[in-house]
């Protein structure tokens, strides 16, 4: 019998730029709290070094429920994706002590 | 020769060349605050011996200089580059705002010739870094909707993004410390200021070769602005320096600043209020385009210029 408890996981990879504005959205839209990380990697938008400021990316890693990794993706898809370098995607995990994450 | 712009040259040819040299990025940012924070502390402390009074209507005509930069570069990118509203718009405002390495470099320039300048000079660099960004922002959403600026986060971008926080902050504990009060930072501070911009320089060197691929996709027309608009640039500052009075050192630090372009401030800021902008454009023509121009060819010929327009 596992420990742990359904939960999503929303993962959304953006330019640095933008870590100011998501974590207000995020928590406007009923995420309890988030995790950022800077990282970098290659893609449509070319080579993100992130060695210096205009090249930078982060991870930015939600645990929620279900309706708010909803309303996250579509606000998301909604008012970034077409101007800015972004991947977002959404995982099923289990998690533990779910009152932390789920409303 | 000076051996500073070497240095630059170094790391672009490291990362032409595939070299593994890499800085760590908190490198990086740790150099780009020391250099920020004792540009900063020094023209505080020149700033300190200054009449407010003097100073003043010079700060005033600096600030309209800032404005004036990119109205006068954004027809050019709009009109004859035929690049749309808002790309013209953020090249506008990168090139209305000012790169502090290129400052530093300046300053070296004229330290190694033993020409006087007034100290206080990076009170200017301070004012110029803001009204070329703002200038840019509202070219970008003029015709458009003004009201779908959120002018909130972009303010707070502008006044306290780090750069201007350090630069302003430094200038300020400065200004208030003294030169007696900033007698046990000299060492630090000022003594170590031309090995940490070495490093500096090598870093934006590995950084400007690492954008240069964009080159081939950025065109011509981009090519000739980043090295025509700096020119263009110290003209206007060389005249706004000579009718402030400020000695021939001086002026050529203020077409220096009017000459380059930012690219620590602007992107950051341009990145939030004209998404509709592509960042590879403006990052290409000041930072690898602009930058290496003015710290290689520029401030020499920038020197000329002034020479001729202060008449000696």
């Amino acid at each position: 019998m596992p420990n742990t408890h359904p939960c999503k996981l929303v993962v959304i990879i953006a330019e640095e730029a933008l870590e100011g504005p998501l974590e207000k959205d995020v928590m406007t839209l009923g995420a309890h709290g988030y995790t950022v990380s800077d990282v970098r990697g290659h893609g449509s938008h070319g080579d993100r070094q992130g060695i210096w400021d205009a090249d930078r990316s982060i991870r930015m890693e939600i645990l929620c429920d279900a309706a708010t990794a909803l309303a996250i993706t579509t606000h998301v898809e909604e008012k970034y994706f077409r101007h800015y370098a972004m991947v977002a995607y959404v995982a099923d995990v289990g998690v533990l002590r779910p009152q932390k994450f789920v409303r | 020769m000076d051996a500073i712009p070497l240095f630059f040259l170094l790391g672009f040819a490291a990362r032409l060349a595939r070299s593994d040299l890499k800085l760590p990025g908190q490198l990086y940012e740790a150099l780009s605050i020391y250099l920020l924070l004792a540009i900063g502390l020094k023209g505080g402390m020149e700033l300190a011996k200054q009449d407010p009074l003097q100073v003043a209507p010079q700060a005033l005509a600096v600030l309209a200089l800032g404005a004036l930069i990119p109205l006068v570069a954004f027809p050019i990118l709009h009109k004859l580059g035929r690049l749309d509203r808002y790309n013209a718009a953020a090249i506008a405002g990168h090139y209305g705002s000012v790169s502090v390495v290129t400052f530093a470099v300046g300053v070296d320039y004229l330290t190694a010739r033993s020409i006087p300048y007034e100290a206080y000079l990076p009170l200017f660099l301070v004012l110029l870094e803001m009204p070329g960004i703002a200038v840019g922002i509202l070219l970008a959403r003029l015709g458009g909707d003004l009201r779908s600026v959120r002018w909130g986060p972009l303010l707070h971008e502008i006044f306290l993004g780090k750069s201007m926080v350090l630069l302003a902050g430094g200038l300020l504990i400065g200004w208030v410390a003294g030169p007696k009060g900033l007698v046990p930072l000299e060492p630090f501070f000022f003594t170590l200021f031309k090995g940490v911009l070495c490093l500096f320089l090598l870093e934006m060197g590995l950084v400007a070769a690492g954008q240069a691929g964009a080159l081939r996709t950025s065109g011509a027309f981009l090519v000739g602005f980043a090295v025509a608009m700096p020119v263009v640039a110290a003209v206007i500052g060389s005249v706004v320096g000579l009718a402030i009075g400020l000695s021939a050192g001086g002026t050529l630090l203020l077409a220096t600043l009017a000459a380059s372009a930012s690219y620590i401030a602007a992107p950051a800021a341009m990145r939030i209020a004209v998404p509709e902008a592509n960042p590879g454009l403006s990052i290409t023509a000041a930072l690898v385009i602009t930058f290496p121009f003015n710290i290689l060819l520029g401030i020499p010929l920038y020197e000329r210029i002034v020479s001729f327009v202060h008449g000696s």
